[in-house]
């Protein structure tokens, strides 16, 4: 077993690697590395004390280096677009994208979980049908669009919830929460729905396809055979069955909202990190996207590392040799 | 009374090329303590007979008409929570693939208990005492300590053997076994039939042995019922269906066998194939592939008709 | 007229008829393609005609609401731009870029899974390297990034380069799954008694790959094609939205959108509704009619 979450280490690393190695190129030859580090009104000779300074003479692999050891300190220079140290902009923006997510998250989880049960175990009953053709639409819709939609019924038509921005924040150390206020959970309601709708409904068809086809199994077959009552089947043994594989592939999934955050930040002027990036985009401010895609890629990697190990923990059969005695 | 007594028991199958019948009309009975050996090609029947007595018919199979009875009442028609508490309880089942029977994810041990605890009044204390007992019973080694492996930590035969245990959990009056052994090793083959006969004959449990392995039926049964297309050709004692096949089929069958004794230059077989559910003949099924067959063979459908110690479906028989 | 009797009478057009929401589905597939096609003739107007915009018709509400004219059946944008036709004309761009895209993940993932399958050792593990990379990201992710790469190497981008970006963005984040798809295929195939005769007679491996091996591996492909022309067109929008896709001169419906929430709060919902709505028609329609082939391709469902 640690063998195998060894292996996985060594290849979220060299993932790592790999996309620090994209983003270097990205800096070095995409634009000016050196007005990255100085801004856009760095004089001359500023410019010319900085490509000595920074060694851009220097070997390939020594610059690589280099960039490797400032990104590994989030040192990614200045943003071209607004003149501040790239990592002060991100770690400003972080708290809001990061809360975002874990509250989408937890929506998609725990709407889409019992409702890909449910859509399984009843499977021919007519609210289940209607379960699935929704959440057809929910995959055909685009998340920008459904937040607008969100946005036309509940901030435009009823009035109810406020379309923009991530009201009263409070402030713990370093990080800013809007978690504690009314006003902040108002605000981060529909931003939230919005992000967590194409996810509940990708988990919710994951789990009604995966207990289908545990429920075709021999093992469920076995159990009725026994005469073991339907709670048991269901609930003990095809949920658990369900649950396990599927978890792979939400935990995957859920890092996807990490990402999936800049259309619904757009739409929501919420004021996080992939608002940033899609400005930086727009403007072509190469530190910022250098910098997002290296943090977020941290981010998956670790997503992705975690739930190697809850699956360990979860499987008996990868848990547990098989040479036993 | 008979145990089991299955009579004129038919299985729909609605499809597209409309109803198809995999069983036409099956009829037969299992006395207590006997084991019935049902043997016949692949797509004869033989599994969905077991899973239709159990009422496990995958929709939208579903049984016609006819009547399932245990013990003289009748359990094809009873709502699922009543058949709930006959299965495991009263008859209990075994299926090929043992690995493919247990839950990966839950220790044997659990699994054992859960099954003795859904159909017998016992606290967890008493109910793994139990189990370790069944697992002592069954062969497996060291039984308080691997009821609480896993069952990927069994070998196959011992898996099986895990599997035996589950379905006497609760001591049902019938096992109907369904390919129990074609899964595992030759050599261990003889050990789980073994086992089952003999855990079986203990408890006085009659089996229903289902397989295609006719050395199987020979070594272990006390009756044996052959199928074909849906139907029973022929059912009697063993020695005498083996030795004294009364039906062109079953003779057939028999002559299929490889003989160590004798010197045959080309290995003997029936000639044709079996008829698929939507093309059987009229008459008899076999009619087509018959050496023997008659001229009332392609109109009548034979009953069974009684030929010396067995009973065969065939118009041989009625002069 | 034969072949189309014969082909009725599949189990594959058995089962379209099996379901009428399928039918349906590529019907309504069939005329939104219709309509993009031939949206010269279809559309009452052309909405990038500036010459034909009326400046005075601005901001007119559909024909059923007040204030409405049987001139502008959807209403008029802030420009005097009539609905209907910028709808008809977006799904144009939208589908053309969708459906370009598809094609050409498709035969880049198919050579790629083809040529991986086939010759295995180390360019069959890189790839597939890559592929888990690649995967592990979101689509969008990838495709924001291609096309932040291309603006900031074109700044100046022209119209051609802009579409060729942003298919090119797409593009790459769709290929993989062919890839694998058909990898797995030819790994199977590859290891067939016929592949390795004609391999014994000499049959240069491109003849194989060709005639033997991708006829069999094109069923999935099919499928994962129709899914993701859906996938394609909803990204391409989403790229729009956001300000990176399509240039402006050419709006799809996902610019169609950005413009129409402008005009959110002030009332006039219907310039960003209509487009969206059509988007969502083609979306759907496509994941219909991809679920349906798939569950009726499955071989263990039938």
């Amino acid at each position: 077993m640690p063998i195998f979450l060894l292996n996985r280490l060594l290849q979220a690393i060299g993932v790592l690697i790999a996309v620090a190695f994209f983003a270097f190129l990205l800096f070095q030859y995409v634009g000016d590395p050196v007005l990255f580090v100085l801004g856009q009104d760095a004089t001359p000779e500023q410019v010319k004390a900085l490509r000595a300074a920074l060694g851009l003479d220097q070997s390939f692999l020594i610059q690589f280096q280099r960039f490797l050891f400032n990104a590994a300190q989030g040192e990614f220079g200045l943003s071209l677009r607004q003149g501040t140290k790239v990592s002060k902009l991100i770690a400003e923006r972080l708290p809001a994208t990061l809360e975002l997510a874990l509250v989408a998250a937890a929506l998609a989880l725990l709407v889409g979980i019992p409702m890909g049960v449910y859509a399984a175990l009843r499977r021919t009953h007519f609210s289940a049908q209607v379960l699935m053709t929704i959440s057809l639409l929910g995959v055909s819709l685009p998340t920008f669009l459904i937040g607008i939609l969100l946005i036309l019924l509940f901030s435009v038509t009823l009035g109810w919830l406020p379309s923009f921005g991530r009201g009263d924040t409070v402030a713990l150390g370093g990080w800013s929460t809007g978690l504690l206020s009314a006003s902040g959970w108002q605000h981060i309601a529909l931003p939230a729905i919005t992000l967590a709708i194409f996810q509940l409904t990708l988990i919710m068809r994951l789990v009604r396809a995966e207990m289908l086809e545990v429920l075709r199994t021999d093992f469920i077959r076995f159990a009725r055979a026994r005469g073991l009552s339907t709670r048991a089947i269901h609930f003990g043994h095809a949920l658990r069955n369900t649950l396990v594989p599927a978890m792979t592939i939400t935990g995957l999934q859920l890092g996807g909202l990490i990402a999936f955050a800049i259309i619904t930040e757009t739409v929501f002027q919420w004021p996080g990190m992939g608002l940033l990036f899609i400005q930086a985009v727009s403007f072509a401010d190469v530190p910022v996207m250098a910098a997002y895609l290296c943090l977020v890629s941290l981010i998956f990697v670790t997503i992705n590392l975690i739930v190697d190990v809850l699956y360990v923990l979860v499987d008996p059969r990868i848990r547990i040799d098989r040479s036993t005695p | 009374m008979s145990l089991l007594e299955v009579k004129d028991l038919v299985v729909e199958f609605p499809s597209r090329r409309g109803v198809l019948r995999a069983l036409d009309g099956i009829s037969f009975t299992i006395e207590k303590g006997e084991i019935l050996g049902v043997v016949g090609e692949s797509g004869a029947g033989k599994s969905l007979t077991g899973a239709a007595i159990i009422g496990l018919l995958d929709p939208p199979g579903r049984i016609a008409s006819g009547q399932i009875r245990l013990n003289g009442e009748r359990i094809d028609q009873l709502p699922e929570a009543a058949l709930r508490s006959i299965r495991g309880r009263r008859i209990g089942a075994v299926f090929q693939d043992p690995l493919a029977s247990l839950d990966p994810l839950y220790s044997v041990g659990a699994q054992l208990i859960e099954t003795i605890r859904t159909h017998l009044p016992l606290d967890p204390n008493a109910a793994r005492l139990r189990a370790i007992a069944l697992l002592e019973e069954t062969g497996i080694p060291a039984a308080s300590q691997r009821i609480d492996h896993f069952p990927h930590q069994f070998s196959g035969g011992m898996r099986q053997r895990v599997v035996i245990a589950l379905a006497l959990a609760a001591e049902p009056q019938l096992i109907i076994a369904d390919e129990p052994t074609t899964a595992l090793d030759v050599s261990i083959q003889a050990q789980v039939i073994g086992l089952l006969k003999r855990i079986c004959r203990d408890r006085g449990a009659a089996v229903m042995l289902i397989t295609h392995d006719m050395g199987v039926i020979a070594e272990t049964c006390d009756r044996v019922a052959v199928m074909y297309a849906g139907r029973i050709v022929e059912v009697g004692p063993v020695q005498d269906v083996i030795h004294s096949p009364a039906h062109p089929y079953t003779a057939g069958l028999m002559a299929c066998i490889p003989d160590l004794e004798t010197d045959r230059e080309r290995l003997a077989q029936i000639e044709g194939a079996m008829p698929r559910l939507d093309a059987i003949p009229n008459g008899c099924a076999f009619h087509p592939r018959c050496p023997r067959a008659l001229p009332r063979c392609a109109v009548d459908r034979p009953e069974l008709l009684a030929g010396g110690a067995t009973q065969a479906a065939c118009w041989l028989l009625a002069s | 007229m034969n072949a189309l009797r014969r082909w009725l009478d599949t189990d594959l057009a058995y089962s379209l008829r099996q379901s009428p929401l399928a039918m349906g589905a590529a019907l309504v597939a069939f005329i939104c393609l219709f309509c993009a096609v031939f949206a010269g003739w279809v559309a009452p107007q052309d909405p990038f005609d500036l010459a034909t915009l009326e400046l005075a018709d601005a901001r007119q509400p559909p024909i059923w609401l007040e204030g409405g004219s049987a001139k502008y059946w959807l209403g008029t944008d802030d420009q005097g731009r009539d609905i209907l036709s910028a709808v008809i004309y977006g799904a144009r761009i939208s589908l053309i870029v969708g459906l370009s895209s598809v094609l050409l993940s498709m035969v880049i993932g198919v050579a790629l899974g083809l040529v991986s399958g086939f010759l295995g050792g180390w360019i069959d593990a890189a790839l597939m390297r890559l592929c888990d990379v690649m995967l592990s990201f979101p689509a969008i992710l990838v495709a924001l990034l291609i096309a932040g790469v291309g603006r900031a190497l074109f700044p100046q981008a022209h119209t051609s380069v802009a579409f060729g970006v942003l298919i090119t963005s797409i593009t790459l984040t769709g290929w993989v799954q062919y890839a694998r798809t058909v990898r797995g295929s030819t790994l199977i195939e590859r290891d067939k008694e016929y592949v390795q005769a004609a391999r014994l007679i000499g049959v240069s491996p491109m003849r194989i790959l060709r005639r033997h091996i991708l006829p069999n591996v094109l069923g999935p492909v099919l499928v994962l094609g129709t899914i993701q022309v859906a996938t394609a067109i909803l990204t391409e929008a989403t790229l729009s939205f956001l300000g990176v896709g399509v240039p402006p001169t050419s709006p799809s419906l996902g610019t169609l959108i950005r413009i129409g929430n402008d005009y959110l709060f002030s009332g006039e919902w219907w310039i960003t509704v209509f487009p969206g709505a059509m988007l969502v028609l083609i979306a759907l329609s496509t994941n219909l009619l991809g679920d349906w082939l798939r569950d009726a391709l499955n071989p263990r469902l039938r």
